[in-house]
């Protein structure tokens, strides 16, 4: 009677209802048009739109407050777009609440990191979406332990994870999504307090995923860390400067523009 | 007349209270025979045998209610329930007094608590933090509120207060202990049910919205759950030093465990060296049994404290090798 029947966070919105989604293979992850949002009067973000398709490795990249992680946010369904839409797979991101096929990594200061917990038991947490309440079946620890040993934590796997370093801790959380077999990875600045070597090894493994089907939509600031894994980048500040592949970004001026619209540019 | 109306009222809530009642029954005959075979005159009596019960309840689910708050910083918000509890037990009195119900103060207690959580509950959604001051505010309000309505009510009728305050192994009546052992059954049962869910939204709230938990619902849960330990746990406690039992095993536990069923396992162990021994000790040192239980527990946490810098010393982790990507996984 507790807790077994809990109404879903937010019911009221009936815009859009499953019935009128298109076939699964056409839909993009995440489908953002003419969205407007801003914590109050001012807008963080504005007439953003941006398609990602299936298979895709997305870099959003821009200036310290260009609205790069509210855009995240707005894609997560944690918050509401004051104008515009927002989909994921096709449905309103913030009743989207499918979580076996959307992953996340956050930066680092958002777990509990200090919590005693090990690997093994944060990447179980991916199985939670499909579990539900009770224990994990012998098919999830497989899931469990597949995804260990796909990011190469298996020596890692009984350590806790306040004994990690920051590269190999983000391994683990990555681990997370994929136990819950995500078809779209989005992660928030993974790298921030990552040392330089386990920057590009994390880079790495998401390239390797991203060949194996896996969609990537990802937030940084190290803009050539991004360069060289990402195919597609989207240059923000409050608006979208940039989207297109990679080289055609780096050889456009959209970054000087984008820094140059709040501060001189190579100011971060 | 009073015999009458509350036999009445209560008739419902008899009926589901007498398994408990006879669960009590049992343990009082197995606590008579174990006080016959051992000797120890603590045993002996009926109303130790309901607080031993009661303590050995304050156990388990105080730590592990704690478990779940420590690790998202807050832990004061057992301390900020406990004094709106008082403004419950306030409450209870006072009705008893003016209109004779003759209804348990912690009954009313534990309506008030849960109310009290899930006012701290809203305004941190509206406010977007768990709010130092808006729980000050609360804290100072549900005491303030204790101490006026006894402060009234003690014209007509003089009430004990002391034992709210500071707990009292002899006032744990057949009727309190039933009503602590229908909060047991409630935590119990829906941490049971609801962990996974629980664990998800304390280590990584949202990583867990992300993944389709209604985050929301299940802090509503984990505050009136901590409503409901504090109430049981008052009894033997106190107002004053219920939190120090939801807060230092799970600081003890912490210090030692590596793995998160670990941890909760340790705390609920440590909990419970910390409330036996502080029974016994208590009973023969004729103290205050909250603060005995409290010493022992704050004792036991600096021993953890200890045994935890030995273990890093001796455990000097041989480094592991990170493993190579392997993709080539089934999807």
């Amino acid at each position: 009677m507790f807790g077994l029947s809990m109404p879903t966070t937010d019911g009221q919105d009936v815009t859009t209802t499953a019935s009128d989604a298109t076939p699964e293979t056409a839909v993009p992850p995440v489908e953002v048009s003419d969205v407007s949002f801003g914590y109050t009067g001012t807008p963080v973000v504005e007439d953003i739109t941006l398609s990602v398709s299936p298979g895709e490795f997305v870099a959003l990249v821009g200036p310290n407050g260009s609205g790069k992680s509210t855009l995240l946010g707005l894609v997560l369904g944690l918050h509401r777009p004051d104008s515009g839409t927002v989909s994921l797979f096709g449905e309103p991101a913030h009743r989207f609440d499918d979580g076996t096929r959307l992953g996340y990594v956050a930066q680092q200061t958002d777990a509990a990191v200090s919590m005693p917990i090990t690997v093994r038991e944060v990447v179980q947490m991916g199985r939670f979406s499909t579990v539900g309440f009770g224990r994990l079946s012998a098919a999830d620890w497989r899931a469990v332990d597949e995804a260990i040993e796909t990011v190469g934590m298996r020596a890692f796997a009984d350590r806790p994870i306040a004994q990690l370093s920051g590269g190999q801790r983000q391994r683990a959380f990555i681990a997370r999504a994929l136990a819950g077999d995500a078809e779209l990875l989005v992660l928030d600045e993974p790298t921030v307090g990552v040392d330089a070597e386990s920057v590009e090894a994390f880079y790495e493994l998401l390239e390797t995923l991203n060949d194996e089907g896996l969609t990537i939509l990802l937030v940084e600031h190290d803009i050539g860390s991004v360069t060289d894994h990402a195919g597609r980048v989207v240059c923000l500040n409050r608006e979208v400067y940039f989207d297109g592949p990679t080289e055609a970004f780096l050889d456009s001026d959209a970054l000087g523009r984008a820094f140059g619209a709040t501060q001189p540019a190579g100011g971060d | 007349m009073l015999v009458v109306d509350s036999t009445v009222s209560l008739l419902g809530v008899t009926d589901l209270a007498a398994p408990l009642y006879w669960l009590l029954a049992a343990w009082s005959a197995f606590m008579s025979l174990l006080a016959d075979t051992t000797g120890l005159e603590v045993l002996q009596y009926q109303f130790m045998h309901r607080a031993i019960l009661v303590g050995l309840c304050i156990g388990v689910m105080a730590p592990l209610i704690g478990t779940f708050l420590v690790h998202r910083q807050l832990a004061l918000i057992g301390d900020t329930l406990a004094h709106t509890a008082f403004a419950g037990v306030a409450v209870g009195l006072f009705l008893n007094g003016v209109f004779e119900l003759g209804v348990s103060p912690y009954l009313t207690a534990v309506v008030v608590a849960a109310l009290a959580a899930l006012c701290i509950e809203l305004i941190s959604e509206v406010t977007d933090a768990y709010n130092d001051v808006s729980m000050a505010i609360v804290l100072s309000t549900g005491f303030a509120l204790g101490t006026v309505l006894i402060s009234l009510n003690a014209g007509g009728l003089s009430v004990g207060i002391d034992q709210y305050l500071f707990g009292n192994l002899a006032t744990v009546s057949a009727e309190n202990a039933v009503i602590m052992l229908g909060l047991f059954a409630v935590i119990v049962a829906t941490v049971a049910i609801t962990r996974n869910q629980l664990l998800y939204v304390t280590f990584d709230e949202t990583a867990a919205a992300v993944s389709g938990i209604p985050v929301e619902w299940y802090n509503r849960v984990m505050v009136v759950l901590t409503a409901f330990v504090v109430v049981g746990a008052m009894q033997i406690m106190g107002v004053i030093l219920v939190a120090a039992m939801l807060v230092v095993p799970v600081a003890g536990a912490t210090q030692l465990a590596r793995s998160f069923g670990e941890s909760l396992l340790l705390a609920v162990v440590l909990a419970e060296l910390a409330v036996t021994l502080g029974i016994g000790l208590a009973y023969y040192g004729s103290a205050t049994a909250g603060g005995v239980i409290v010493l022992v527990a704050v004792a036991l946490y600096l021993g953890t404290v200890a045994l935890g810098k030995v273990q890093s010393v001796l455990r000097s982790e041989d480094p592991a090798q990170t493993g190579t990507v392997d993709a080539s996984r089934s999807r």
